[in-house]
């Protein structure tokens, strides 16, 4: 095990580690507000070929990574009309957008896939000039990896410092009684579901634009049911989603560690770590109920027409 | 955490309603064609023709209607496996996962036991998958029942590590000498008897056996009662006598077992072989048949029968015109998405 080996495991572990922190985030808006979303895996699928189809039409990485955005709040807001204004049951209706996901995905990305795009530009981390080239360049990163811890900050800011945000945990909490007091739940979860579907966007952005650069069916591979297992293993909580990517990121590059080092273990089972260590926190959690999930969460609010 | 007790309103097919509901239905899956017929006129395909393959294909054909009962077949048991425990209350999301593990049980049965005559080695395979469904959905149906973990979280997150596991294995120990995505053949003691020259194997009448007995044991007996019970108000049960904890367990895990039974009957009746990631979203479709058709068994044979036209009429799409099969998923979800939205098409009660 050189050194450089070790770098460049830690270097992808970020890289695949990004999207799935800013995934994690807008499902912990999405729940906060009292909506599960399980079709993120579609919204990713759906971000990430519109984004990638825009950024090789138009050159432009920026455009597609605001398209990625953009396509991700619009998916959940699907979600919202069946969830919100239809009253729909809130897993199936996820489920639906996922194979919705699955085949939109598909279909704008079909005539996209080997394209080769103009990616983000890398800029090296602060105060690593001085080692070789060969170092360096394993630290190269996107802007989007950078933004992520301080988009985490940001969103904890929003949930908790702020009256949208105090407004929205209210919704996730108690819808009716957010309504006594003069709060209008549909409107909130609606916006909840935008601004978590283009934190979802953004994470897809990453994935496709910055990070793979190239477009495949099902890439996002599951990243989507990884993230809302990492909003329970946060506690919905925006600031212990950073710990939680970590941890998947950690457990990614570990698997890549084994595998460079010549170590026989199944990636298969590496693979599920992240599962694993999420049920089992739940687990040794379970009885604590402070800081467990928002109360009304996964309930219609039925609205006092 | 997610409401248990928010279990699907009852399917109200049969009612005096019923022509009402009915028009609706045919109105919903209408908006849905018409949904998708957009779709196929932006990728440049004709869609009155490819509807028009379709139907005759599926509806049209013998061998075409053979392959869509063939379809039937895994979603009727992954449904039952979410309409069963939903009676208590339980939200079994878990049904991709305890089919899996139920598939990796019966291959194990097939290449252990390879020599057996059939009518021993089916059964052992058959009571294998049901075990593994069952042990995958235990421990979710412990952590519910001691009030510590919600059932809903713990079987999504236990559904993806099952695929692993199964690659695992495969890699690891079964897969064959040409190929390692997937085991050796079954050899022909270990599959299910199909009929008719068709692929229609016997997994079709244990699933539709299965539903009717569902509705018996429902509707006639004690424990049938109980689970009513439990559904209604567990409180009030509990109070009554009804072993609360014991029931919670057991309905998971026999609603896990029926999943198994759908791995089971996947690898033995329609490939012969236990594939990677051979699911493709069958649980997740059983959840979702489950639930639009309210756990009633006739809504499941029609929910299913359904959403099996669409895949099977897909596949041919994908044949002739050259529509990408994952296009399919769209014409799935534009029909899912206009049932879960219940457009009002005659003014009613929602």
């Amino acid at each position: 095990m050189t050194l450089l080996a070790l770098f460049g495991v830690i270097s992808s572990a970020i890289f695949s580690g990004t999207s799935l922190l800013y995934t994690t985030l807008g499902e912990v808006i999405d729940e906060r507000s009292g909506i599960v979303n399980l079709g993120l895996e579609g919204v990713l699928l759906v971000s990430a070929s519109s984004g990638f189809a825009v950024t090789a039409l138009s050159g432009s990485p920026y455009l597609g990574i605001l398209v990625s955005v953009l396509a991700g709040g619009l998916m959940n807001i699907i979600l919202g009309y069946l969830v919100i204004t239809r009253k729909a049951n809130q897993l199936a209706s996820g489920l639906a957008l996922m194979f919705f996901g699955f085949g939109l995905s598909a279909l704008i990305g079909k005539s996209f896939v080997g394209t080769k795009i103009n990616s983000l530009p890398r800029l090296l981390l602060p105060g690593l000039e001085g080692l070789p080239r060969i170092y360096t360049s394993l630290f190269k990163f996107d802007p989007l990896i950078y933004l992520v811890i301080p988009m985490a900050f940001l969103v904890w800011w929003l949930l908790f410092r702020t009256r949208w945000g105090l407004g929205l945990r209210a919704v996730g909490e108690n819808a009716d009684i957010a309504y006594a007091s003069g709060r209008n739940p549909h409107l909130i979860r609606y916006q909840a579901l935008f601004v978590g579907g283009m934190l979802a966007g953004l994470g897809a952005a990453q994935l496709a634009i910055a990070y793979a650069m190239n477009w495949t069916e099902y890439m996002t591979a599951g990243r989507g049911f990884i993230a809302v297992a990492l909003v329970i293993f946060s506690k919905w909580h925006p600031l212990r989603a950073i710990v939680g990517a970590l941890i998947f990121s950690a457990a990614v590059a570990f698997q890549l560690l084994l595998q460079s080092s010549g170590v026989q273990i199944s990636p298969f089972l590496l693979d599920t770590i992240p599962y694993l260590l999420t049920l089992i926190v739940l687990i040794a959690w379970g009885g604590n109920r402070k800081h467990s999930a928002p109360a009304s969460l996964g309930r219609v609010y039925q609205g006092s027409e | 955490m997610l409401k248990t007790s928010e279990v699907a309103p009852r399917f109200p097919m049969l009612q005096n309603k019923t022509i009402i509901l009915v028009i609706r239905y045919l109105y919903m899956i209408l908006l849905a064609f018409l949904l998708f017929g957009v779709i196929l006129l932006i990728s440049g395909k004709d869609p009155l023709q490819s509807y028009k393959d379709i139907f005759t294909y599926t509806l049209g054909s013998a061998y075409g209607f053979s392959e869509v009962l063939v379809a039937m077949i895994p979603m009727l048991l992954t449904a039952l496996a979410v309409a069963l425990p939903a009676r208590v209350g339980l939200i079994n999301v878990g049904g991709e996962g305890q089919l899996y593990i139920g598939a990796a049980f019966a291959t194990f049965g097939a290449l252990t036991f390879s020599s057996l005559p059939a009518w021993l080695l089916l059964p052992i395979m058959i009571i294998l998958g049901m075990l593994g469904g069952a042990l995958w959905a235990f421990l979710p149906g412990y952590l519910k029942s001691i009030g510590l973990v919600n059932e809903t979280i713990t079987t999504l997150l236990l559904n993806p590590v099952a695929p692993k596991i199964i690659g695992f294995l495969i890699f690891g120990f079964w897969h064959s000498p040409m190929d390692t995505i997937k085991t050796p053949n079954f050899v022909e003691a270990a599959r299910l008897p199909t009929f008719f020259g068709t692929r229609i194997h016997l997994g079709l009448f244990i699933g539709l056996i299965l539903l009717v007995l569902f509705w018996l044991f429902m509707k006639y007996t004690r424990w049938g009662l109980e689970i009513r019970a439990i559904g209604n108000n567990a409180q009030a049960a509990r109070r009554n006598g009804v072993p609360l904890k014991k029931y919670l367990i057991i309905v998971m895990c026999v609603g896990g077992a029926i999943a198994g039974l759908a791995g089971m009957s996947q690898v033995s009746g329609f490939y012969g072989v236990l594939l990677l990631n051979f699911s493709m979203s069958l649980g997740y479709m059983g959840f979702m048949v489950s639930w639009l058709a309210g756990g009633e068994p006739l809504g499941i044979v029609l929910m299913s029968s359904v959403i099996s036209v669409i895949i099977t009429g897909g596949n041919l799409l994908q044949l002739t015109r050259g529509v990408p099969y994952s296009v399919i998923n769209l014409l799935l979800a534009f029909t899912l998405f206009v049932v879960l939205a219940r457009p009002n098409l005659i003014k009613g009660k929602k």
